[in-house]
């Protein structure tokens, strides 16, 4: 038991295992597959297409997409441009890119936040009988909040304040993300909190604890990398309520400065020539609900391989 | 039962005042001055007379008390007057919005039923779509129907409303010309024609609203579906010989319900969170509307009020659920 080999071969025992069952479920190798595009894409995707997204060229706005050319031949296309250009003749595909960044980091730290408080939370609840009580009270009351007007309401009266102290751009970042992680941590908490009130219980525990394992040793070397099949289960639902959380702030015109392109922005700015212009709606919307999705995908699929019980009822 | 109820109710009210608490102190710490819209003009005097007559004279926790007091005390008895035609609530001070210059709740009394209504028909229509569609689902699980039922709720959960509302938007109202794109609040029913005309307008507001609680509620009923069909007392019905229709909708889908019916309690308040951006995006004048122009105009008596009011949606939802847990499952009642 104490032997270091019978350790590392168990570990190598239930990755492969968990890899195994996870390469079954179709859906979350596609969505992760996906995912992967999408992140690969939105962190070199300037490398490729080098055009700047701020850049105006008035004397080509409004160009649309290449594949308008299939119905309508007589629209105003180039390959300068090939997802068009908007009202200003800012390069569409450059504005993703950028614009996807912002709301790929957003979410990921977001995510990280509301993951490192309800993991403490959890851990501290479910550990100590006298922490328990509190901290769930606690969290039953944040569940209790109305998120998204509290999240309008702090977007508005901290903003001046930020900005002033971290600048335009990183002032709004920093807010977005630390209010949408300190509201999304709960259900982690929930989770994490019962699985070590069921690991405590457990022979391995008992028998670290009967050799003098201090509480930080336990904590850190058995029962967190344990709970870390829940912890990264709850890890993708979190980012991908976090993309749609400040999404949702940008388009009700709550989040980053003007000239600072995320998805959910150019989705918001958009919407008013919809009728003329569809594709700028359609592209940001596209990119936000397929990483959203792939990342759902992505859970489902880590979900079930994590849970011992889904292997056998698939096997049979 | 009934201490069960009281013990609920117990901790329900600390709650209120926690969550009001928080919305106070948020608002406290707010940067814009309500009066920095009168002119220079206008004497000191008469300003802090302005001051004075917003309720900004006094320190903060006067304040909370005095619209504690407003809110719990003096708006019930301004419903009760107007229900009974009573004279409670005669040359009380109401809660006042710094926009309109008058009673908050007489502007949420004329939104509020915009929002219910459409609300509450997405909600009835995704809880009735989604729990056919879960029970399926779980009895053939893996089957054709299983994947695309879970394809559909994932593009549910997936896709935002600020996304779907505009695109459906496109199709049906500009492209095909089918529905009107703008809900028309002004619009009463008083004949079969006007009703169709009501009926075409909600019908975009609630379908999107209701995308996003089927796919939630649908999850649930698969999910505990699936976990009720896999134990032994369902074996047993089978193994003593009940017909297949009795097993299902008997014996599981019964206990199966109980914790999709606290899951549907627990959704509701999540759907008005959705309900602000889809009021938004088809310009229905409902209450998230109002919350709105509320923050953008600075009015914090009405952006307080709203945010609490939809606080006391939350926490009221969260006690009928444990309740209904408590009646359907007699194991909760004795923790």
């Amino acid at each position: 038991m104490t032997d270091p080999v019978a350790a590392s071969h168990n570990r190598h025992g239930k990755w492969p295992r968990i890899w195994r069952a996870f390469r079954k479920h179709k859906g979350a190798m596609i969505g992760g597959g996906i995912l992967m595009f999408i992140i690969l894409g939105v962190l070199l995707g300037d490398l490729l297409w080098a055009t700047d997204p701020q850049a105006l060229d008035i004397r080509n706005k409004n160009m649309r997409p290449l594949y308008t050319l299939l119905w309508d031949t007589d629209a105003k296309v180039g390959w300068a441009h090939p997802l068009g250009t908007d009202s200003l003749g800012r390069d569409a595909l450059a504005n993703l890119i950028v614009g996807g960044r912002t709301s790929l980091a957003v979410g990921a730290v977001a995510m990280c936040i509301a993951l490192l408080v309800g993991t403490t939370v959890g851990i501290l609840a479910g550990l100590f009988r006298w922490l328990d009580g509190p901290l769930m009270r606690l969290t039953d009351l944040v569940l209790a909040l109305p998120i998204l007007p509290l999240l309008l309401l702090v977007a508005t009266l901290f903003r001046a304040p930020l900005r002033a102290q971290f600048g335009p751009e990183a002032g709004m970042f920093v807010l977005i993300v630390t209010v949408i992680g300190l509201t999304s941590w709960m259900q982690t908490a929930r989770i994490v909190r019962s699985e070590i009130l069921h690991l405590k219980e457990q022979d391995f525990i008992l028998a670290a604890r009967s050799i003098g394992t201090r509480p930080f040793a336990l904590i850190w070397r058995h029962l967190l990398p344990n709970t870390l099949s829940p912890i990264l289960v709850s890890a993708t639902l979190g980012l991908a309520t976090a993309i749609i959380t400040e999404s949702a702030l940008s388009f009700l015109g709550f989040g980053f400065p003007p000239d600072f392109p995320t998805w959910g922005k150019m989705l918001a700015d958009s919407v008013q020539r919809m009728d003329q212009y569809p594709e700028r709606v359609i592209l940001p919307g596209a990119a936000i609900s397929l990483t959203v999705l792939s990342v759902n995908y992505l859970g489902d699929g880590l979900r079930d391989a994590f849970d011992p019980r889904s292997h056998r009822r698939s096997r049979n | 039962m009934f201490t069960f109820t009281l013990r609920r109710l117990g901790m329900a009210i600390p709650a209120l005042v926690f969550i009001s608490a928080v919305i106070f102190m948020l608002l406290e710490l707010a940067p814009g001055d309500p009066l920095a819209q009168v002119p220079l003009s206008v004497p000191p005097e008469v300003r802090a007379n302005m001051r004075e007559a917003l309720g900004l004279g006094e320190s903060a926790h006067v304040r909370y008390w005095k619209w504690l007091v407003q809110m719990f005390w003096v708006e019930p008895q301004v419903l009760c007057d107007h229900i009974f035609g009573s004279t409670f609530a005669e040359g009380k001070q109401r809660v006042i919005s710094w926009q309109t210059r008058s009673p908050v709740m007489d502007t949420v009394a004329q939104r509020l039923p915009q929002t219910l209504w459409v609300v509450g028909m997405a909600y009835v229509i995704g809880v009735l779509v989604a729990v056919p569609i879960g029970i399926y689902s779980a009895y053939r699980q893996y089957s054709l129907f299983d994947q695309a039922g879970t394809f559909v709720s994932m593009l549910g959960f997936s896709i935002p409303p600020f996304f779907v509302g505009p695109l459906l938007i496109m199709v049906f109202a500009v492209q095909l010309g089918w529905v009107p794109s703008v809900y028309d609040t002004t619009h009463t029913v008083h004949d079969w024609q006007s009703f169709l005309v009501q009926l075409r307008q909600m019908i975009l507001p609630v379908l999107v609203l209701s995308l996003q609680a089927m796919a939630q509620i649908s999850r649930y009923m698969r999910a505990s579906m699936l976990s009720v069909l896999h134990q032994d007392f369902i074996r047993t019905a089978r193994a003593k010989g009940l017909p297949e229709r009795k097993v299902v909708y008997v014996h599981a889908l019964r206990n199966s319900l109980i914790p999709v019916v606290t899951a549907i309690a627990l959704g509701l308040p999540s759907i008005f969170g959705g309900a602000i951006i889809t009021e938004v995006v088809f310009k229905v004048n409902g209450i998230g509307d109002q919350l709105l122009n509320a923050l953008l105009a600075n009015d914090l008596p009405s952006v307080q009020t709203l945010t609490f009011l939809i606080a006391v949606l939350i926490v009221m939802f969260n006690l009928i659920a444990d309740l209904l847990y408590g009646v359907l499952d007699p194991r909760i009642r004795y923790d």
